[in-house]
């Protein structure tokens, strides 16, 4: 009853966040509103799929832009292919849609059953060697992909139910709509009694595999979702730039991904989001004044990593459960001290 | 995409054979001698060094530089090489000693952020363009014939060279009273610290030498391959392949994985030159299916 009292409540939250942006969207003229909320939404996605893994599963992942990578590219060879336009006629979109989904969930079932059985440190490095198999599968594969010139060419946007997503208004209400679902997915998923599976896993995989959980196929079936949710997130950015680009596959995707994660805090759902937010606009402000923005980029996080330790939400966390903490501490000596000196008189 | 009349013409003509194996043989040396600096550090250390690579980079471009000042490939290759260990004993010294122990996410940050800095920093310096040094006068002699064959004098002292710093290693490692005090220190450095042995020190020595393997490959890669910022990734990805294979922490094992995989590149080169990538990855999951310590491992230095 209680989770379902939550899950109302998020839901609102939801509708009201979705009201907010389609309002910044659509209300201010300028179109870089716009264009940054919508990159936001895809490496705001790629960053909180991730989470799932890092966060909540315990997997730390060096490999999960390979999902990203492989929904936008799905997405518009998909609509590049005049057979599959051809035949799906109007519904093109969605029905690419669907299929890019699907197929990276797909591809993260078979990535993730060779390797999720592993160890930490083999499975980081197992998903980053996967990852760049698909960065060199990209760049060698030159007749499909376009090699390193990536997608070329737009991706074609048939009309669908009166939605006409080459119109920018309405790609940014579809892509905005499409992001606040993905996000009420995860939360689902975070808080259901699946997500507190996950968070035992994370903390005790031996306790939690003796409690009769198959934690194998638990960890399966979080890896395919983030995975998904990765690919829906490649698939709004190929939207955005018409195109997809094997940059979306190679390893600094992911270490970006995870610097989010650590930057925003891990253990707050929004976490990742926000540090997706502050990465763009640092990256953003930092570009603007010099071309060598990865040192600058570099030193940040080291003086992140090394400096603050955690998350900046997460640090807000721990401070805020201190305060309360204290205050519940010295509201306890208070009554004790008054109990000894009842006693006492 | 598969030619495999194109292997077989090729393994039937004993010139195409001894080409082969000696591009895969110094293939899998360099590899081996990066491979060997990861499984060393990790043996030890218990640290995944993700910035590996990138003392690779550094022993090439150093090596560059020196090579242009003094004009002699040796004292180039030895500058190379103690440069990226000086700069691996600052980088666990000031970076990764702060991580010791914490999960592997915050290694994997750091390392990050290294890579992010020193790409950069060698684009400030030496520029995005593709170095190329060539091969040293030392070296410019003619090519000798085996079988048909034709061996540059460099490919057999790269070979020599990585066979005597890997039988070094293992020296170094098993005999020495810096290896058995590391050794120790890997099993309990308080119990070690306790006996009056400043363990931090020698974690920064063994850090160190990991890197001067690293930078070595990278001064032995110079002036056979390209360089460029970044080129440290590659070989990143390919050595920790190595590891994984040869099993983590297995020096041995580092060495045998690396000249399967130097063969399978040079060899594979011949019939599906696009899927040579997709080859190492396909051993890689075999070996891991039915070893999932690698074919030498057992998850501790020995």
């Amino acid at each position: 009853m209680n989770v379902l009292l939550e899950f109302r409540r998020d839901f609102l939250l939801a509708i009201a966040g979705l009201a907010v942006l389609l309002l910044i969207g659509l209300g201010v003229d300028h179109p870089w509103p716009r264009d940054f909320l919508t990159s936001i939404f895809a490496y705001g996605l790629l960053a909180m799929s991730l989470n799932l893994l890092i966060g909540f599963t315990g997997l730390v992942s060096f490999g999960h832009a390979a999902f990203f990578a492989f929904g936008g590219y799905t997405f518009g060879l998909l609509l590049q292919s005049t057979g599959f336009t051809g035949a799906m006629g109007a519904w093109s979109v969605p029905v690419a849609f669907v299929a890019a989904a699907g197929g990276t969930a797909l591809y993260a079932l078979v990535i993730g059953a060779i390797c999720v059985r592993l160890s930490e440190i083999y499975f980081a490095f197992l998903t980053l060697a996967f990852q760049m198999f698909l960065y060199s599968l990209i760049i060698s594969w030159v007749d499909v992909t376009g090699g390193d010139q990536g997608l070329m060419g737009g991706i074609p946007r048939p009309e669908f139910l009166g939605v006409d997503l080459s119109n920018p208004y309405d790609r940014y209400v579809t892509c905005a709509i499409v992001f606040v679902a993905c996000l009420m997915l995860l939360r689902v998923v975070t808080e259901s009694p699946f997500g507190y599976t996950l968070r035992m896993i994370r903390d005790n995989p031996t306790r939690t595999a003796f409690l009769g959980v198959n934690v194998f196929r638990v960890k399966l079936i979080s890896f395919v979702v983030a995975g998904a949710v990765a690919g829906v997130g490649g698939v709004i950015l190929a939207l955005f730039t018409s195109g997809a680009y094997p940059e979306w596959a190679y390893w600094a995707q992911s270490g970006e991904a995870i610097f989010m994660i650590m930057l925003g805090g891990l253990t707050v759902f929004l976490g990742p989001l926000l540090g997706a937010v502050l990465l763009r606009i640092l990256n953003d402000v930092v570009q603007s004044y010099t071309t060598h923005s990865e040192i600058v980029i570099g030193i940040v996080i080291l003086a992140v990593v090394l400096g603050l330790r955690r998350g900046i939400l997460d640090f807000i966390r721990d401070l805020w459960v201190e305060r309360e903490q204290s205050s519940l501490r010295r509201a306890a000596d208070d009554t004790s001290r008054s109990a000894g000196g009842e006693a006492g008189r | 995409m598969f030619d495999l009349d194109a292997i077989s013409t090729c393994l039937s003509t004993s010139a195409c054979v001894v080409n082969q194996v000696t591009s895969g043989l110094i293939i899998g040396m360099l590899l081996f001698l990066v491979a060997s600096g990861v499984t060393l550090i990790f043996g030890v250390l218990h640290v995944i060094n993700f910035a590996h690579g990138s003392f690779y980079m550094l022993g090439a471009y150093f090596a560059y530089t020196a090579y242009q000042i003094t004009g002699s490939y040796f004292l180039a290759a030895a500058f190379g090489a103690l440069g990226a260990g000086v700069a691996g004993v600052l980088f666990e010294r000031l970076i990764i000693s702060r991580v010791y122990g914490q999960n592997v996410l915050m290694q994997l940050l750091v390392c990050y952020a290294f890579i992010l800095i020193t790409d950069d920093l060698v684009k400030v310096f030496w520029g995005a363009e593709y170095l190329a040094m060539g091969i040293p006068p030392e070296f410019r002699l003619p090519p000798f014939r085996i079988a048909g064959g034709f061996v540059p004098p460099f490919y057999l002292f790269l070979v020599a060279v990585a066979v005597v710093i890997g039988i070094g290693s293992l020296l170094l490692v098993g005999r020495t009273r810096f290896g058995k005090i590391v050794r120790a220190a890997a099993i309990n450095p308080s119990m070690v610290s306790a006996l009056g042995i400043r363990v931090p020190v020698y974690f920064a020595l063994l850090f160190g030498y990991g890197c001067i393997l690293a930078g070595v490959a990278g001064a032995l890669a110079a002036p056979v391959r390209s360089m460029t910022p970044g080129m440290g990734f590659g070989i990143l990805v390919e050595s920790f392949i190595v590891t994984v294979i040869g099993g983590m922490g297995s020096i041995t094992g580092a060495f045998l994985a690396a000249i399967i995989l130097g063969l399978t590149r040079s060899i594979g080169s011949v019939g599906f030159p696009l899927f040579v990538d997709g080859a190492m990855f396909l051993i890689m999951a075999l070996v891991l299916i039915f070893r999932p310590t690698g074919l030498l491992g057992q998850g501790q230095l020995r």
